[in-house]
């Protein structure tokens, strides 16, 4: 256990240092910077503010600064908002997308493993065929299309939900509808498959045998084999949903971490660019762990430790 | 004895892209209280179809009973609802499948799967059904059963597995257990046990068993009667003396000639059977074991013979050969 733990946390660590380091030199390949966009900075005014964030220094130089403080995890304050630390912005700005992405990650993981058991038990009836035009639709249809779409059409023209913002909790309807279709539609497809093949298992049949109503042997012997491969698609998904949010919380104007992460990067705001980037990384790195750990709950032939192999 | 289970001109057929495959067409045969049947046959012989039709566990559709009923202590199973058929799975028959690497569910403790059923049937409460399915898994020869109940199907070997599943079959002391192919997964020496279990737990609570096979070996120990079926239809009853010492179908005989016996002379040749089995998509008219028969006569091919009495043990079997105007066969 500590052993599985120790090499997680070594894994984690070089993978950030690996993309703090493409990020920081791609991130100065982009021409300009903080300062090109605004008008009529004098030229000595200029000097001096790079001189200040240490900006007039060789590339290699800026880097190892950064690092260092990176290790101290300070990630420095926004070259924009000078008042403003990276840390603040983040904590204060995550709450809206960690709600609207928890919302939506639960939106699909009940509504894609409910569509995929019903087109799964109503296999080539009507209703499947419904099912699965839905998540034809959901998977083809880019979230910023739909995000515009039902804002125009639920928000402008009916009326039934706000334009943008985020006030009340009917407020969240759109926004989340936009970021869970996706992962709705590839949900549902995933379980149905499963599902499928689970229905024609033997051990439903001993199920059966056992004189179970069907409906206990969905629920209680096909189910939970039936979404193993749901339980490896939350990492995945909990990517889709972070950057999907990004255009999403900008459509619906939501003061986001993924709306502060377009607009650092249209801005050349290096901190902030840099905190936010690591920031979604550790996210996602969490998310593989959570996978990891529901992985083993569900399937008890899968441990931490399975490597040692205690029998096969 | 009384009779528990009476399946009268069953047909059972599949709708399939091609028409209909008539798996099982027009099957007789009934089981005693307490008395082990064994139903032998080869792959797609109907006896699998059979099985699981008096347990109604054929998905329909495909499936349908086309005619015929199945007569279990005085309902019809054909007829009875679902809901009346949950009642008697897993109550009044239980069910051994052949494959105990797939028919545990790999997600439940072993436990759990044992005292589903007591629950749902026997009205116990958890505590109960757990006391019980420890003497169950006690019953079936798993050694330290309290640590064997909270394990997974990962954890047991194939044959403490099929241990298991017996355990299950018989947990609500069914009347009828019907075991399809329950051996045929296993090693060897493991399918001898396995039988003797069986065996034993057959005499200890007066179970009457219905054993499906296609190893005429596993039938010798265990079973009083022996059905065998070709083709969707039983060609040959009677008591296993009489099937293994003076089989009277020609198919019987072949099916013993292809066995490896002990009692046969060094170096005698096994005879398989030439030919494959019928289409049962478009049945032969005739007898189905016609095109592979080696005293196949005209008559053969364009009338069905019908199930005759044989010999004086309530022997039948379903052969022209056994018509008085027949020559007389050398068996």
């Amino acid at each position: 256990m500590v052993r599985y733990w120790g090499g997680k946390l070594v894994s984690v660590i070089i993978s950030l240092f690996v993309l703090a380091t493409a990020t920081f030199f791609l991130m100065k390949a982009i021409p300009g910077d903080p300062f090109t966009s605004e008008k009529a900075v004098p030229p000595e005014v200029k000097a001096k503010l790079m001189a200040f964030y240490g900006l007039d220094k060789p590339i290699w130089e800026q880097y190892l600064i950064y690092l260092k403080k990176l290790i101290h995890l300070d990630l420095g304050t926004s070259m924009k908002s000078q008042y403003q630390t990276v840390s603040s912005i983040i904590t204060d700005s995550f709450g809206y997308s960690l709600r609207l992405g928890i919302f939506a990650i639960i939106v699909s993981v009940i509504v894609g493993v409910g569509l995929g058991v019903v087109a799964a038990m109503y296999h080539r009836k009507a209703i499947d065929g419904i099912a699965m035009v839905i998540a034809v639709l959901g998977v083809s249809i880019p979230n910023f299309v739909l995000a515009s779409m039902t804002q125009y059409l639920f928000g402008y023209k009916l009326q039934w939900f706000q334009v943008a913002g985020l006030n009340g909790p009917f407020d969240y309807v759109l926004p989340v509808l936009a970021l869970a279709a996706l992962p709705i539609a590839y949900i549902a497809r995933l379980t149905r498959s499963t599902m499928l093949e689970v229905l024609n298992a033997e051990y439903i049949k001993t199920a059966k045998a056992k004189g179970l109503k069907r409906s206990v042997t969905i629920v209680r012997h096909a189910l939970r084999n039936g979404i193993l491969p749901v339980v490896t698609y939350v990492g995945p998904m909990t990517a889709n949903i972070l950057t999907g949010s990004v255009v999403v919380e900008r459509i619906f104007g939501i003061p986001g971490l993924g709306k502060y992460f377009v607009d650092s990067v249209s801005n050349r705001d290096y901190t902030l660019i840099m905190g936010i980037t690591l920031f979604y990384a550790v996210i996602l790195m969490l998310a593989r762990l959570l996978t990891d750990l529901l992985y083993g709950l569900v399937d008890p032939r899968i441990g931490l430790r399975s490597r040692k192999g205690a029998s096969s | 004895m009384d009779t528990i289970l009476r399946v009268n001109d069953l047909h059972v057929s599949f709708r399939a892209r091609g028409g209909e495959v008539q798996a099982v067409r027009g099957v007789n045969f009934e089981v005693k209280k307490g008395e082990a049947v064994a139903i032998v046959g080869e792959s797609g012989s109907g006896k699998s179809v059979t099985a699981q039709s008096i347990m109604r566990l054929l998905p329909s559709p495909p499936s349908f009973v086309k005619q015929g009923s199945i007569e279990f202590m005085g309902r019809n199973l054909v007829d009875a609802t679902e809901a009346e058929m949950e009642a008697i799975r897993g109550k009044e028959i239980g069910m051994i499948f052949q494959d105990p690497m797939t028919s545990l569910n790999p997600t439940m403790t072993i436990g759990h799967q044992i005292t589903e059923g007591l629950i749902k049937h026997q009205g116990m409460n958890r505590s109960e059904a757990r006391e019980r399915a420890l003497e169950l898994l006690r019953l079936v020869g798993i050694p330290n059963p309290e640590a064997r109940f909270g394990q997974y199907p990962h954890n047991f070997s194939g044959g403490m597995r099929q241990r298991a599943m017996i355990a299950i079959a018989l947990s609500c002391n069914p009347a009828l257990l019907i075991a399809d192919e329950p051996t045929t997964a296993l090693d060897v020496t493991i399918q001898a046990q396995i039988m003797q279990l069986m065996k034993d737990l057959q005499q200890k609570f007066g179970t009457s068993i219905i054993l499906i096979t296609h190893d005429l070996g596993v039938v010798a120990d265990m079973c009083d009667k022996v059905i065998v079926m070709y083709g969707g239809q039983v060609v040959e009853t009677g008591t296993k003396w009489d099937i293994f010492a003076k089989p009277q179908h020609p198919y019987t005989r072949g099916l013993l000639r292809s066995m490896p016996r002990l009692d046969l002379p060094k170096g005698e040749p096994l005879v398989p059977i030439d030919g494959t089995p019928p289409d049962l998509l478009a049945p032969p008219v005739g007898c189905a074991f016609c095109a592979r028969c080696e005293h196949a006569m005209e008559v053969c091919l364009n009338h069905d013979p019908e199930l005759v009495p044989v010999g004086e043990n309530g022997q039948t079997a379903k052969c022209w050969l056994h018509h008085p105007l027949a020559k007389e066969v050398q068996a």
